[in-house]
């Protein structure tokens, strides 16, 4: 296997192709456009199933019906188009079946523009659509991990019988960046709750209605255990020169990476900053941050959006240490000298900044 | 050791593939690299610029407020990019299509005719190869052997007659640079 030069938005869309995504879904809509371009010529090359609906709406629903079938199968869109797919993500959820969808963040809200976001944090991790689901939520930084991450999704899709998001935005799809691709693995055989024709077999049934309150309610308690088995084993994080850091900051994604050149930079100044980058945003990497906050002087949320994530720090941290927040909203990626300014004035208000000169002795 | 640039111009110019062409290179020579386009809902016309970074070491971020060098294509990029490039950077400007002088004079300024220097190549298709190879000159980041022998990987089977020119295109440009005295402020 070589090291190739790939776009992002390129590199997923083969990624879920190697990982055996048999039925693809979606409608065009920038920053992900090229996904979508490459699955209409990949997918009808290998025998597979490629469909350019007629609207969101309707790509999620088509998802919903393959993944009922038991086959490997994704969407994929840019913020305005997966808001259109909410109603189907809960019902997906309600029917536990398993698929993968890619959201490549744009600005917004509204059509807001086509320039890089992360505004879609608090829609996709926490909910979107009604009722009491989860959906695993992956935050790749790099053309490599849109690649590892997008056959992990497709892998603990089908594991938990649950959607599983790959969250990027516009600048990883749209940049290139040397990234290996893993071999074509064969296609997955079909589960035996499929919808695969009733034939010497009792009938199954995927569907998320249970008119009787009591059935319900223990559905309901039968999701929050496969939740609560999910955030115990399939929490994903980094940890970069958080070794003696003073302060330290949590980003994901594009911001995460922006960070990391900021963190360089204030670090030949003598300040000790490091970076946590959650990569699963659920379930999030709570002890590792509650841990990282018991011995830092203060925390900084660098997000591109207007505070989103920072929510969940501020839970997870329960005022043990300052959390400060920086963020661009408008599709505007954050430059790394911000991010340095941000890191020195957080630095500074918690007296953790860059060792004063020492005060040079005077001859009289 | 890091190297960042922008290559700006019309979209058509061949501005993307320029800096596609530097970012393959860097991964044929075992480099980091990452290659950020700018992008709009234009299918053809507009302007087009990316952003390449090359490194020895991990690359964080893909953007660069201040690039150390910039390559632009035409008088509206010249106006985005000559107040941004670092003190004491790299602007290469194509003249033909640019009237105006360079106003810093703490850059390492070379304007070549690339436009009219590519037609007597024998094509306006040139243009941004005539540019790249000035760029060679004077950041060696990879040989002019390298960049062919990358292009020659890359390109499309229709299109590798074109070798040759192409090659005497990046070799022509990195001949008119190396004809402009370095800058004193950047010596």
């Amino acid at each position: 296997m070589s090291i190739e030069l790939l776009k992002g938005n390129v590199a997923f869309a083969e990624a879920a192709v190697r990982a055996g995504c048999e039925a693809y879904f979606g409608y065009p809509i920038t920053p992900q456009t090229e996904a979508l371009e490459h699955m209409a010529r990949r997918m009808p090359e290998l025998g597979r199933v490629f469909v350019q609906a007629e609207s969101e709406v309707a790509a999620i629903n088509m998802v919903y019906g393959a993944a009922a079938a038991g086959v490997r199968t994704m969407t994929s869109s840019s913020s305005p188009g997966v808001s259109l797919m909410m109603e189907g993500l809960s019902y997906m959820a309600g029917s536990e079946v398993p698929a993968v969808l890619v959201d490549v963040m744009r600005g917004g809200p509204g059509l807001g523009n086509i320039a890089p976001a992360q505004g879609d944090y608090l829609q996709i991790v926490k909910g979107g659509g009604h009722g009491d689901y989860k959906m695993i939520v992956l935050a790749p930084a790099n053309v490599q991990e849109m690649i590892d991450l997008t056959v992990l999704a497709f892998d603990l899709a089908d594991r938990y019988r649950i959607v599983t998001v790959l969250l990027a935005d516009g600048s990883l799809g749209q940049m290139m960046e040397g990234a290996t691709l893993p071999p074509l693995r064969p296609l997955t055989e079909r589960p035996a709750w499929a919808l695969t024709g009733a034939r010497e077999r009792d009938t199954n049934l995927v569907s998320s209605i249970h008119l009787d309150p009591e059935e319900l309610a223990r559905f309901n308690d039968h999701l929050q255990a496969k939740y609560a088995e999910i955030e115990a084993n399939e929490v994903r994080f980094e940890e970069h020169r958080l070794d003696d850091a003073r302060v330290g900051v949590v980003a994901f994604g594009t911001a995460a990476r922006v960070a990391k050149t900021a963190i360089a930079a204030v670090r030949d100044e003598g300040v000790a900053a490091g970076l946590l980058r959650p990569i699963s945003l659920w379930p999030y990497p709570e002890a590792a941050l509650r841990a990282l906050a018991e011995r830092v002087d203060a925390l900084l949320v660098v997000e591109m959006n207007a505070g989103q994530m920072v929510e969940d720090v501020r839970r997870v941290v329960e005022g043990r240490v300052p959390v400060r927040f920086f963020g661009r909203t408008g599709g505007i990626m954050p430059m790394p000298e911000e991010i340095a300014d941000a890191i020195r004035e957080v630095a500074d208000a918690a007296g953790a900044g860059a060792p004063e000169a020492q005060p040079q002795e005077v001859n009289a | 050791m890091t190297t960042d640039l922008v290559i700006a111009g019309f979209g058509g110019q061949g501005v993307l593939f320029a800096g596609q062409l530097l970012a393959h290179a860097a991964l044929e020579a075992d480099l980091h690299t990452t290659w950020y386009p700018s992008y709009g809902p234009e299918m053809r016309g507009g302007t087009a610029n990316c952003t390449v970074v090359i490194s020895d070491q991990p690359i964080g971020s893909p953007v660069v407020a201040r690039p150390e060098a910039a390559i632009v294509l035409n008088l509206p990029s010249l106006d985005r990019y000559e107040p941004l490039v670092r003190p004491g950077g790299l602007l290469i400007v194509n003249a033909s299509l640019i009237d105006r002088d360079v106003r810093r004079t703490d850059l390492d300024v070379i304007a070549i005719p690339a436009d009219d220097v590519a037609a007597e190549l024998g094509s306006p298709r040139l243009t941004n190869m005539v540019l790249l190879g000035a760029l060679l000159a004077r950041r060696p980041v990879f040989t002019l052997d390298h960049v062919a022998k990358t292009l020659e990987a890359v390109l499309p089977e229709r299109h590798r007659h074109l070798l040759p020119a192409n090659r005497a295109a990046l070799e022509r440009g990195a001949e008119l640079a190396d004809a402009v005295e370095v800058a004193a402020a950047t010596g």
